[in-house]
Order: structure tokens, then sequence, then C-alpha cells
């Protein structure tokens, strides 16, 4: 009795210590479940899911804070990615944060009307846009997310979000089924 | 006698080669317009260096190469540079493509700068590759790689350098009439390529339906006492002039998924690129000519040799076909082409046939385009494919968009030959689903290596603020620590300062009390003036006990102002 009590015992210590050691010399710094959704994230920075950047709103669904369905660049794809990583239900976007435009947009400078303020520098999430002072500004198209944040400060308006169209680089090949109805409808 | 092996599936097709091999291969009419366009290559699109306006001659150099995976353009003849604007070209998505149009003069003149290789075995194997990359030869079998790139061995030895004349689908005869006529240059072009390679051996694989270019060819290895070239026959297997199944026949290796043919020490270039090789060290001239067959439904059909940048209506109409009763015309066979938006679209590279149906008489096609009924699951697709896959799930798959299990079943290795649409017998468009699932996957990888590089720029940027606000901050601390010695120097000025004003106002009452002068502005007022000070501290007394203050007066002014 007292044996098998003693040998229980310092089979409890021993692992106890084992796991003890082992949280301190394997700790994870970042949680991995952070990284693990904001990969799944589209990375515009746009701030529609009401978070300052796509971190935090990974950070805030790792926190239980946040719903699955806010990111409206994301979209559907995005709101299944997510819930197949969380195992949850997919649940529609929520219309408080926007709608999902179907059309990749970026932003363009009219820089005959660009007075060079640098106000859309200070607020382009990603430094897609180049300019300095009293100097013209532009955007580099193909570092530009279109999240639309450098419309509010401009004060003159010059930006305008233009949709990125189709080329044969980017084309791509239609949905069967929806090509024959479309011929049906036709 | 060599021992052949076989690929899994295939299909037998009725061949229709005949008629386009009754007339030997001529050039084509000159076309009064060429155009060019920008990419014609796998890789990156070229870039225009002449303008609107310039005058160019013959094989000169039109546009450079985009990037190191790439191919450059020449002008196929002399003439004026029309415009460089978007044109239709043959795409599946008949979208337009930027093009340099040339208005021909007729005279077709030479440019004057080149420079034949008199003897390629002094150049060092790298020098022939330039040769080949400036000349703009591109893979002349369809795909259009850059040569150049498949013709560098890259640590790898090469044991086999495979040409490939099996041309495996129906109506194209370009390969084989290159064969016939054309077997000695083919020849020297392999002997510069096997050079380039640094290959041990070379085999030429031709189908067994192809015996007289068999023959020519056989005969002409034989005169030039090549011994180092093999002229193998194959069986006629559709798609045995895929490059997989063709290394397979031959060599009984396969090119592991996702792998090149230079892993297993074989490359595999086609018929017609050993000849434009030919025609670019030999001749000095660059790509600016292809063998292409017309076909289908034109009165004579036949194989032309045809400036790149040629009209496909010009050579439709050249063979007798009319304009006005054209249905579909395909670009390349019936088993893997392009059906043209627009004929106006030019020849480019890797156009090997213009197969032409009408409304008058319709080319009997392998099925395509008809209504799909339910798969049944018969499995014939499987039993088909040239390469093992099962397109029956890739097609499940596919279509429930589920591009992570598609990929499982090895997508990726799909060479699009059609086979598995040729025995469906519900008539499936199977390779059209498997072309948007790979164009689906492309997309979402893009958008995936997009998402990265904003990631990434955004956390520099957060960084970037961060270390900014941190250096404001030290410069900050730094100045009001500089400035803190000052300061005791300071406060001493200060208080000299402090004390003469002190003095200062010493003095001056020293001054007043001695002379007994007092201010005189608030006594001996007059009456008047007496009772303007009463007034006005009668308004203030008032405004002070009124009920609206100054803020509700403001308040109220602004909802005027906003209704």
């Amino acid at each position: 009795m007292l044996s098998a009590i003693i040998a229980l015992s310092i089979l409890a210590a021993v692992f106890g210590l084992l796991l003890g050691y082992a949280a301190i010399r394997f700790k994870v710094k970042s949680d991995p479940m952070v990284d693990k959704i904001d990969a799944l994230l589209p990375q515009t920075q746009c701030g529609q899911c009401t978070y300052p950047g796509c971190r935090p709103y990974a950070q805030a669904i790792a926190n239980g804070e946040a719903d699955i369905n806010q990111c409206p660049p994301g979209g559907e794809t995005t709101i299944i990615a997510l819930a197949d990583l969380l195992g949850r239900d997919p649940k529609p976007l929520n219309a408080e944060n926007g709608v999902q435009e179907n059309v990749k947009t970026v932003a363009v400078i009219d820089e005959k009307i660009c007075i060079g303020c640098t106000l859309c520098i200070q607020a382009c999430p990603v430094d897609a846009i180049l300019g300095a002072a009293k100097q013209m500004h532009t955007v580099i198209a193909s570092e530009c997310t279109g999240c639309e944040l450098c419309l509010p400060p401009c004060p003159v308006d010059c930006i305008e979000m233009v949709p990125v169209g189709t080329d044969i680089n980017n084309w791509k090949w239609p949905f069967p089924e929806e090509t024959d109805q479309q011929e049906k409808t036709a | 006698m060599r021992r052949l092996f076989q690929f899994h599936g295939g299909v037998h097709l009725k061949e229709h080669k005949k008629d386009a091999m009754s007339q030997p291969v001529q050039a084509a009419r000159m076309p009064k317009q060429l155009v060019l366009p920008l990419q014609q290559h796998i890789g990156a699109p070229a870039e225009a260096i002449v303008t609107a306006g310039d005058k160019v001659s013959k094989g000169q150099l039109i546009a450079r190469p985009g990037s190191a995976i790439s191919a450059p353009v020449h002008a196929s003849s002399s003439g004026t540079v029309a415009a460089i604007s978007e044109h239709p070209v043959s795409h599946p998505s008949h979208l337009n493509a930027p093009c340099i149009i040339i208005d021909t003069d007729g005279e077709d003149r030479w440019c004057t700068d080149r420079h034949p290789v008199a003897n390629y075995h002094e150049l060092p194997p790298e020098k022939i590759r330039e040769h080949i990359r400036d000349a703009g030869i591109v893979g002349m079998g369809g795909a259009g790689f850059p040569a150049h790139i498949k013709l560098n061995p890259d640590d790898h030895v090469v044991d086999t350098l495979i040409l490939n004349g099996a041309e495996c689908e129906p109506y194209i005869t370009c390969d084989e009439m290159l064969l016939r006529e054309r077997a000695l240059e083919v020849i020297a072009g392999l002997r510069i390529m096997r050079y380039a390679l640094q290959a041990k051996r070379c085999i030429i694989g031709i189908e067994n339906n192809k015996a007289v270019a068999f023959h020519v060819l056989q005969e002409q290895v034989r005169n030039t006492g090549a011994d180092f070239i093999e002229v193998i026959q194959v069986p006629t297997v559709y798609p045995t002039g895929g490059e997989k199944q063709l290394i397979r026949v031959l060599t009984g290796k396969e090119v592991p998924a996702g792998g090149l043919p230079l892993d297993i020490g074989v490359v595999c270039h086609n018929v017609g690129t050993a000849y434009a090789v030919y025609r670019a060290i030999e001749l000095a001239e660059p790509l600016i000519s292809r063998y292409v067959t017309i076909a289908g439904s034109v009165a004579h059909a036949r194989n032309l040799e045809v400036l790149i940048g040629t009209p496909v209506i010009d050579l439709i109409e050249e063979c007798g076909g009319n304009r006005n009763t054209l249905s579909r015309v395909i670009l390349g066979g019936p088993m893997m082409g392009t059906a043209l938006h627009n004929v106006t679209a030019p020849v480019t590279k890797t156009t090997n046939c213009i197969l032409v149906n009408s409304t008058v008489g319709d080319v009997p096609l392998p099925s395509r385009d008809k209504h799909a009924m339910p798969c049944i699951r018969c499995g014939n697709c499987a039993i088909a494919c040239p390469i093992d896959l099962l397109p029956q799930q890739l097609y499940w798959y596919a279509r429930a968009k589920d591009f992570d299990k598609v990929q499982d079943y090895h997508l990726f290795d799909c060479i699009e030959c059609g086979c598995c649409d040729y025995v469906c017998p519900s008539q499936i468009p199977l390779v059209h689903y498997f072309r948007y699932a790979k164009t689906e996957i492309w997309a979402q990888q893009h958008e995936k290596t997009l998402a990265d590089i904003a990631r990434e720029r955004h956390q520099f940027r957060e960084q970037r603020l961060e270390r900014d606000k941190r250096e404001k901050q030290e410069r900050h601390k730094k100045k009001r620590a500089a400035l803190k010695p000052a300061g005791n120097a300071a406060s001493k000025e200060d208080e000299a300062k402090k004390a003469a004003i002190q003095a200062a106002m010493d003095r001056a009452k020293t001054k007043r009390e001695s002379n007994g002068i007092e201010p005189k502005n608030t006594q001996s007022l007059t009456a008047e003036q007496q009772q303007k000070i009463n007034e006005a501290d009668a308004r203030r007394a008032e405004l002070k006990n009124s009920p609206t203050n100054k803020q509700d007066v403001q308040r109220d002014l602004l909802q005027d102002n906003n209704p």
C-alpha cells in the first residue's frame, strides 16, 4: 500500500518536473493560431472588420472577441476557410462590415488634380503610394490592395478606384456549366 | 532494332492527313499587313523597341525579351510600323493582345546586320544558345517555350536528345512536309542542338504512318554519316507526339510528376525547332517564318511556308476558302487546338495548323461542345488517359470546386490532350473543367503571393512608424538634455533681469512718492463719463444673471445655420 503510494507520488513528481521543464524549454512565443488565421486573411489591411488591420482581426478571432464573418474583401472564400480552420459553421458575411466587391480594384491618383499633401501616403497601410510634400503622388498599382483607405483623407478627391481589367495573362477559364447556361439563355 | 515501350491509354483517331500533302510546300503570298504579337511564347512578353512610323527591314529586331524567360520578336518582312496596339490573337479568352503591326512594302528587303556562324564547333555552347535566343526561337510544336532555355543542360548530363516528329493530331502535316523537303537542314539543326546540349545520342521519333518522311530522313542520316542519330518509327497512337509520351515510348523512362525531362537525362525538341536553329546559326535568319498546314473546308488543302504575323484569313483565302461561309476556324489540331473568334488573328511561332470549318461542308471532328449528359462512371476516361490519371475523379472535384482534392489527384500532370473528352459517352467537356480548375488555382496562388507581399509591406510599415516614433522621442530627450545646462545660465540672466525690473519699480515708487503724483484717469470724471460706466456695469450684471449663457447662444446660432 505505502510502497504503491510512494511509487505513484514519485512518478507524479517526475512527470510534473518533466512537463514543467518542457513548458519552459519549448515555449511558443507567438500564438500559432493567430498566424494561421492571419495567413487566411486577404491582407488588404482595410479595417472594415473594425480592427486596425488583418493581424489585429486575427488576434481578435483567436481570442474569441470577433466573429469570422467580418471580412468583406475575403468574402465567402475566407469565411469558409476560417470556418474550416476553427471547426465552426460558416455563416454569411456580416452586412455591417460591408459588402464583398466582386471586382478587384486599385487606387489611381489623378495627377492633374493632386496637390501633393501626403495625406494619402500616411493613410496607405502597405506603403503603395509614392510621393513627397508638394510633389505629385502616384500609386504603385502592383502593391495596391484596393483597401480604399486613401480616399477619405484626400482633400481634393483626386483618387479613384479603378477595376483591374482582365487580360490574356490573368484570364480564367469560365466554369463549363455556366457557359452552357449562358448559351441556352442567349 | 530498338525496343519500344508503350504509354498507358491513348486513342486511335482518323488521320485526315492525305489532302494537305498532295502539293509541295510553297511560300505563302506576302500579306499587306503583318501582325506580330509581343507574346508568342511562354514567359514574359517581349518589349517593343520600335515606334509607329519606323521603317523596318526583314529580320530586324523589333521587340526584345522582357525577362530571362522570354523571346525577342523580329520583323517578318520589310515595311513600316503602322501601330503598336491591341489586336485579336488566337487565345481561348477571345481577348486582344498587344501586337506590332507592320505595313509591308513588298520589297522583302533583308536587314544588313546579320552574322552567320561559319563553324559552330568553334563557339562555346553558351554562345550558340545566345545566338538561338537572339533569333527568337521557341518550341514550335505548340507550347512555345523559349528554345535556348531547353538547350541548356544546366549541370545535367544529357543522355538522349529526342527530335519529335510524331505529329499525332489529325489533319496536321507541317512537320511531315518539313521532314520530307528539308531533311538535311533538320539534321544540321539537330547537330547544332546536340552540340549546345553536349548530348550523347540523338533520336528522331516519327509515327509509322509517315513512311515517306521516314525513308527520306533515314537516307539523309546515312548520307551525312551521323552515326549518333537514330531515326525510329513509333506506333500511331494519339498522343504519341506529347513530349512525355514520346520519351516514354522511345526510352521507357517516365518524366517525374512536376519534373522536367532533363531530370532523367532527356531533352525533347520539335523538328521545326531544329530547322529554325539551323537557319538561325548557319544563315543568320531569325525565326520569321514557319510551315503551316491549312486543312478542312478549303478548296486546296496544303502546307505553306508562312511569314509569322500573316493574318489567318489571308491563308484561308489563298487556299480557296470562302470568307463568307466560315463557321469555325481552329488554330492547331482538332484535339488540342483553339477556336478562333476573329480570323484576322495572325499566325504565330507556335501555329502549326489552320483547320477550317464552313457552313457548306463541316469537317468531321471528335466530339466536342455538344450537350453534356451526366457522368455514368463508366471509367472510359481513365482507360484512355495517357498520364494514368483518374479524369472522372478530377471532374467531380473540379465541378465541386474542391481545389485541394483536385490537386491530390494530380491535376497539374494533365496535359489537356483531350483523350478523355473524346471517349466520354456522356460528352462531358472534361478538359474544360480541368482548365477551369487550373486557372482558378493559379489565380488563388497569385492572390496568396499578393497577400503575402501586402502583409510584409504592412509589417514593415508598422515597424517603420514604430521606429520613427522612437527616434523622435530620443531626439526630444536629447534636446531637453541639451537644454538643461543652458537653463541654469538662463535663470541667472532671469534673476539679473528681475533685479533690474525690481530696481526700476522701486525707483518709480520713490519718485512717485517724492513727487506726490497720482494717476487721474478714474477720478474727476465728467457726468457723461460716469453715466457710461454705470450703463456698462448694468449690462454686465444683466448678462451674468440672465439664464442664457454664452454657450447656449452659440448653440442656438449653430442650429439656426444648420437646420
